[in-house]
């Protein structure tokens, strides 16, 4: 039986299972615990858009409730889980981080959120995150950014800032997120917490508002990779509504997360994804990861895929074309804001989509409509649009390559830990210079992980390694990194995020 | 803002094609009839209480993803083969931008380069007993947007209204676009052609059971492309593209006017613009609509929430084994098979009888019996309330079984034409059926043989001329004993009847 210590947020979601299980605990009790916890550490956090305390200790006691009739029940329920604010929530406001969508209430769930609901999982709030997931530190929200729990100085990560932060600072032990290229994977790197890309159709799309249709996944963000295996299998699987979902069982990822065996495994180094530009500290805890996997059996093995130097330009064609048409829906007609515009009586419905969307979006929003926009005009399509596409089937085809000879490839997550607030936010370019080594998996919709690595030396915070898998493969992303999370954890003596600062709860 | 729309300078149609040759091409949007829409699960139903029909994917909900409605697809592939087109192996929908507050997402989910069919024709009958090939550039699936109702402002339009309102119960419903390649050759036949192909194509998506055809609710509507060539040229001229003309007499009527209006505007030596134009159903002319310039830029991509279609060669084959005979071939058969001259044959057409005779013949009656009594008095009545027969049939409960009914009437014996003419009347008018009305009226030929031969002994007797002159074997001059014996019965008698018993009294039978 789990010994419950005192403060039950401490525990990982499979333990929290185990002690629900078991009766050591409520699903009431444990949901109030994070509740409690996010009264005292999200004013300064700042990682949730909406808490909904009402209806997740409604769900509580109702599958307390159905544990005390001994209902038949999903191993996860009762362990409460946030959800990223780009997922349709009925009857929970769902606003994107974008004044756009301010006050909309969706009559509808997606796919991912029916699947938490059904088993049975608390939903403690929406989580913040960069304006409809356009950056890499939860900057561009319109209701003022995340800050990083292992200081409160830094960016968190983006645009899944918020997701990694509740986790990080055990205001959840679970949380959904979602990657476009890297907004998973990058903040889970920069707080020291463990997040999953899963395979492009792995994860049903429905009522994920989408940013780019062909490269947005939702995936898991948690503290351990058993618990994103559990999440996975939660969320994972086939969705007749999102119709490029994959027709196929989830794969076998909690198996290969406790089995966390990498003898045999041959691990393709990157060459295009390692030393220059990426920060000493990040790439010396990336070589010493790797070792530790040698000594647990696996093989090393470089591997080169020079395609991936024309993936940030290539994204940056196809995220914005998606994006302007995919944006192009928020027009004031039928929800969320409306405004007309300012000294015109009679206004037309043109007039007020024009208003609206000027004062709903905001400018990194407005900069990738203009790009897509002008991407996909008569006359640019071909030499834009088009030439990206050329790149995307190079890039995949790379990775063909690169997964002849090697099982999983490594890299590190994100070229550097997390930077201050405001660093970067005037320059776009090195905002998105971030995600280089996140992007390619994005677009050729293959899988991939971050898990912890360590704390740079040069500033104490947290690193991060990836693994990539190919397409539909995502147990060996599990099998590496809970192998390297037992070693880790076993040469550090317990997770890293023990190491990270305590948030003293506000005037304790 | 004035209702009436003032017409542009036109020349005669004969003037203008002396000068031109018009090139014609025709885009027609047809609705299928699925039970559900393109991309959700939402039901078609016309009329139906506004917004009541909608969901996510059809409002443009954010998060909704779509899902292709495979009946969809099947009968985009089945017009595709009825009109002789390729079938894709692989295509792909795509966006089309733009903003407008009917259309829920902001982009139309459409077909750019990658049509589901291509290449195709259709050959079209016109009255001289030519035959015009219409080729087919492309029929490729979309969606129909929402309906814009303006309220207020006198028109109806947009412009002078009040507000508007939006009903999204069209959004999403399955659309084919059927377009033509450039219709050239037809000459003073333009204005024919086109209105004999699109009453082709509505025969055709008729016979393949896909759409309901209803011009008059918006389930086919038609633009028409127009642009004039100089005689001897082979430079195609700027085309207009007029909007919504929805029915085939207004195809006809569009064509014509615009040949006159291009040519009026080549002669003066002016330059056609090239724009969308609006068809006045009530004063037969067209007015300029927005200019269409390169500034119109869709931005079409690849729809990358839906999946490649990618119909196998056996579906395509499949869905093949399963097309009707083509209505034109079905006509030439049923034609031979009921006896009917060419006249008649395109008046019963021309009526929409074709269905309804196929069923009453079916049901016993004879063909041309069939033919005339859903062509007479129905058809007047029909036209007088502006309806087609089958619609006004259907309304005043009148079956083919009513039609067989009185037939049997007539060969029983019971009534003679006229009298079988006033029964019809009586059952148009809801006495009931032929039967119960003939009991009603009290119609009956005169059965009393004592009668009819005291009849005929009276007329005879007044005629010994006649008798004399068939005795001797002039038997056809019995016609004018037959109208006495008939006009001494006050029609009662059945004339058949008649004849027989005066040749059996003057001992020539």
């Amino acid at each position: 039986m789990t010994a419950v210590p005192t403060d039950p947020t401490r525990l990982t979601a499979a333990e929290m299972a185990d002690a629900l299980a078991t009766g050591a605990i409520s699903s009431a009790e444990l949901t109030q615990a994070h509740l409690d916890r996010t009264a005292a550490v999200d004013d300064a956090v700042h990682a949730y858009l909406h808490v909904d305390a009402d209806g997740a200790i409604a769900a509580a006691r109702a599958v307390d409730a159905r544990r005390a009739a001994r209902e038949p029940l999903h191993p996860l329920a009762g362990v409460p889980v946030a959800v990223k604010d780009v997922m349709a929530t009925k009857g929970l406001p769902t606003t994107c981080g974008s004044r756009i969508l301010e006050g909309w209430v969706p009559p509808y769930d997606a796919t991912l959120v029916t699947r938490l609901r059904e088993a049975g999982m608390p939903i403690l709030g929406k989580t913040n995150m960069d304006e409809f997931a356009m950056g890499s530190s939860t900057e561009h929200s319109a209701y003022g950014p995340t800050h990083n729990p292992w200081d409160l100085d830094r960016i968190p990560g983006g645009s899944g800032g918020g997701s990694s932060s509740v986790v990080a600072s055990y205001q959840a032990p679970l949380a959904i997120g979602t990657d476009t290229g890297g907004s998973i994977r990058q903040p889970a790197a920069v707080t020291g917490t463990v997040g999953v890309k899963p395979t492009y159709g792995g994860v049903s799309r429905y009522g994920l508002v989408a940013l780019a249709s062909s490269l947005d996944q939702a995936g898991p963000c948690t503290r351990t990779v058993l618990d994103a295996a559990l999440l996975h299998d939660v969320i994972g699987g086939h969705d007749p509504m999102d119709s490029t979902s994959i027709d196929a069982p989830v794969p076998p990822v909690v198996e290969a997360a406790r089995r966390a065996d990498v003898s045999g495994l041959r691990i393709g180094i990157v060459r295009e994804l390692t030393g220059e530009g990426f920060q000493p500290g990040v790439q010396q805890r990336f070589d010493e990861a790797v070792a530790l996997l040698v000594e647990r059996g696996a093989r090393v093995v470089e591997v080169s895929c020079p395609s991936f130097a024309y993936a940030l330009a290539a994204y940056y064609l196809i995220l914005p074309s998606e994006a302007s048409s995919n944006l192009a829906k928020f027009d004031a007609m039928r929800y969320g804001l409306r405004v007309g515009p300012p000294e015109v009586a009679h206004p037309s419905a043109e007039q007020v989509m024009a208003a609206t969307r000027d004062a709903g979006f905001g400018p990194e929003v407005k900069r990738r409509i203009i790009l897509g926009t002008y991407a996909l005009s008569s006359g640019y399509y071909d030499a834009y649009y088009g030439t990206a596409q050329k790149v995307r089937r190079l890039i995949a085809d790379d990775f063909a390559r690169a997964f002849e000879t090697a099982d999983v490839l490594a890299s590190p997550t994100a070229p550097t830990t997390a930077f201050r607030l405001g660093d970067k936010l005037d320059d776009p370019m090195a905002m998105y210079l971030n995600d280089i080594a996140t992007i390619p998996a994005n677009l050729a919709g293959v899988p991939g992980i971050s898990v912890p690595s360590g704390l740079a030396p040069e500033d104490g915070l947290p690193t991060g390694i990836q693994f990539l898998a190919p397409a539909t493969e995502d147990e060996r992303l599990y099998a590496a990194g809970a192998a390297l999370e037992a070693a880790l954890t076993d040469r550090w003596g317990g997770p890293l995020l023990a190491s990270a600062p305590d948030l003293a709860p506000q005037g304790a | 803002m004035t209702t009436t729309h003032v017409g542009e300078p036109v020349l005669s149609f004969e003037e203008a094609l002396a000068a031109y040759d018009p090139v014609m091409g025709l885009e027609v949007h047809v609705e299928l009839n699925t039970a559900t829409k393109m991309f959700c699960g939402c039901a078609t139903t016309f009329g139906a209480e506004p917004n009541s029909q909608v969901c996510p994917v059809c409002l443009g909900l954010p998060g909704a993803l779509p899902v292709v409605n495979e009946k969809g697809v099947e009968s985009a592939i089945r017009i595709g083969l009825a009109l002789n087109c390729e079938i894709a192996s692989w295509c792909r929908f795509a966006r089309k931008n733009y903003f407008y507050p009917d259309m829920p997402k902001n982009f139309q989910t459409s077909q750019y380069d990658e049509p589901i069919s291509f290449d195709g024709h259709l050959d079209v009958e016109l009255s001289d007993g030519s035959t015009y090939r219409v080729e087919i550039e492309r029929a490729h699936m979309e969606e129909d947007t929402g309906k814009s109702l303006h309220v207020g402002g006198s028109t109806g339009r947009i412009h002078g209204a009040d507000h508007s309102l939006v009903d999204y119960n069209r959004a999403g419903i399955p659309l084919i676009e059927i377009v033509t390649k450039p219709m050239l050759g037809a000459g003073e036949q333009a204005p024919e052609v086109a209105r004999a192909y699109v009453s082709a194509l509505r025969d055709l998506l008729k016979a393949l059971g896909v759409s309901d055809v209803r011009m008059e609710q918006g389930s086919m509507r038609c633009d028409v492309n127009l642009s004039l060539m100089p005689k001897g040229s082979t430079t195609l001229g700027t085309r207009s593209e007029t909007k919504n003309v929805n029915s085939l007499r207004s195809v006809e009527r569009a064509v014509r006017y615009e040949v006159g209006r291009h040519a009026a505007v080549l002669a003066s030596g002016r330059r056609v613009v090239q724009e969308t134009r609006h068809w006045h159903e009530d004063t037969g002319i067209t007015t300029s609509g927005r200019e269409k310039s390169d500034a119109e830029d869709y931005r079409y991509f690849p729809e990358p929430d839906l999946v490649p279609v990618a119909p196998s060669r056996e579906t395509v084959e499949a869905l093949r084994a399963t097309l009707p005979e083509n209505p034109a071939t079905r006509r030439k058969r049923l034609q031979s098979d009921w006896g009917y001259s060419d006249l008649e044959m395109r008046d019963v057409v021309n009526a929409g009888l074709v269905e309804l005779i196929e069923e009453t013949v079916a049901a016993g009656a004879t063909p041309a019996g069939a033919r005339k009594w859903w062509s007479g008095e129905v058809a007047r009545r029909a036209n007088t309330e502006a309806q087609d027969v089958v619609t006004y049939a259907a309304s005043l409960g009148v079956t083919p079984a009513h039609v067989v009914e009185l037939e049997e009437l007539v060969t029983s014996g019971r009534l003679n034409d006229s009298m079988a003419r006033q029964v019809w009347e009586g059952v148009l008018d809801g006495e009931g059926s032929p039967t119960a009305v003939a009991d009603a009226r009290g119609l009956q030929l005169v059965r009393d043989d004592g009668a009819l031969e005291a009849a005929v002994d009276e007329v005879i007797a007044a005629n010994p001329d006649v008798a004399q002159k068939i005795r001797d074997g002039k038997v056809q001059a019995v016609g004018a004993l037959i109208g006495q014996v008939m006009k001494a019965t006050k029609g009662q008698a059945d004339a058949g009847q008649a004849r027989t018993v005066i040749l059996e009294r003057l001992g020539v039978s």
